[in-house]
């Protein structure tokens, strides 16, 4: 078994603020809790948070980011633990075909973005290209192929004994798809997502709002829905939660999704501080 | 049923919207798909011929030069592109499935993901003029 913990799941920009206490205000951060290793997915706000209780004591942990986007990585210079020499840090994120995934990090790791360099840093942290690839972390197996978002994007697929977590946050399939949700086969993600026992995914916006922003990289709440359905998963957790929209708002978009696709599975919405065993 | 990589989802979805004639195959050569307007060249609409293997697409229409002698499959600019992971282009005829002969201008272009994974390949054709 393992647990995942939700540090943030808020899109985009942090918003914290006492409408948005419930759902929290910080960026994705994903906390996979299983034995004594440390994995986290996304280096968002909500990684701040997680790094001031992470024991100095520990000496290797894994970043694994999906992409690069700013709400994605703004909270790296903040993980204390990049600061302790005891404690090796590996870093993972996508390859491109141009550019290696050390330079991109610089960008970030560099005024005037950042005044700490990543040589600056106790220990450089090692680096990892993934693309459409398999690898393990301990006893944890997983697979990560690019899916439908702005610039290079994973999604990632953990699977641990029989039981499979699936992480999205950042993710359109009804753009990258032939005829969403009717074709799964020629639909993005699918493969990853396929029977997941848990999959947290992106459904910042109603479906009038997506109207608007078709090809921004995210998809409406119903089409986070849609496409659970059509890759089977057991659980969906909604992520990547628009920050304009509060804890109020977040509830109603939820119960209006709901009632519209009446989904046959379980539907939630993600909320930092929840833990899931999957 | 095994689900399609993003890279050639997005050029199906391309080429559906084009309205030049489109052909898309993975890296064996195995037929993807192909619009509206390669239909109205080929003579058949893409739900009737289901999957084909490059053995079957690369006779089925017959190709043929000039002198109407038939065309090998290595001749073929796809099957080219198939075979070296760049892009070609030709000009010979073709029969459709009723039976018209084309004069067909194609060009295939290699279908690579990041970073440098070779996808299979897409082939924009014309029908020119006898």
């Amino acid at each position: 078994m393992m647990k995942i913990k939700v540090w943030g799941c808020r899109g985009s920009l942090p918003s914290p603020g006492p409408e948005n206490i419930v759902y929290g205000g910080n960026t994705s951060c994903i906390q996979i809790i299983k034995d004594d290793m440390c994995i986290i997915l996304d280096g968002g706000s909500g990684i701040q948070r997680l790094g001031k209780i992470i024991s100095p004591e520990i000496q290797e942990i894994h970043i694994l980011l999906t992409h690069l986007h700013i709400d994605h990585t703004m909270g790296l210079g903040f993980f204390q633990p990049l600061y302790n020499p005891n404690t090796k840090v590996h870093f993972w994120g996508p390859a491109t075909s141009v550019e290696p995934l050390l330079h991109r990090l610089r960008r970030y790791f560099s005024p005037p973005l950042f005044p700490v360099r990543l040589n600056e840093l106790p220990n450089h942290p090692e680096i990892h290209e993934v693309g459409n690839s398999e690898f393990t972390i301990g006893p944890l197996k997983f697979r990560t192929s690019y899916i439908g978002h702005a610039g290079p994007t994973l999604g990632y697929r953990v699977t641990d004994g029989g039981k499979t977590f699936v992480y999205m946050p950042d993710h359109e399939p009804s753009l990258a798809s032939v005829d969403f949700p009717n074709m799964p086969e020629w639909t993005s993600g699918y493969d990853l997502a396929r029977d997941a026992d848990l999959l947290f995914h992106d459904g910042e916006y109603t479906p009038d709002e997506y109207k608007t922003k078709i090809g921004w990289g995210h998809s409406s709440i119903n089409d986070a829905i849609n496409f659970g359905r059509i890759c089977e998963v057991k659980k969906l957790a909604v992520f990547h939660h628009d920050p304009l929209n509060s804890d109020e708002r977040l509830e109603e978009i939820y119960k209006d999704a709901m009632s519209q696709e009446n989904p046959a599975y379980e539907v939630v919405l993600c909320k930092e501080g929840d833990v899931y065993e999957v | 049923m095994a689900g399609q990589p993003i890279e050639l989802i997005l050029a199906r979805q391309f080429g559906d919207t084009l309205s030049q004639a489109v052909f898309l195959v993975d890296p064996e050569g195995n037929l993807l798909f192909y619009n509206e307007k390669a239909e109205m060249i080929l003579g058949v609409r893409f739900g009737e011929t289901g999957a084909m293997t490059q053995e079957e697409w690369s006779k089925m229409f017959q190709p043929k030069d000039e002198q109407g002698r038939p065309l090998s499959p290595e001749d073929l600019p796809l099957v080219k592109t198939l075979s070296d992971h760049k892009p070609a282009h030709g000009s010979f005829y073709i029969s459709s499935a009723t039976g018209e002969r084309h004069l067909i201008n194609v060009t295939s272009i290699p279908v690579e993901g990041r970073p440098h994974r070779f996808l299979g390949a897409m082939a924009l054709f014309w029908n020119s003029v006898e």
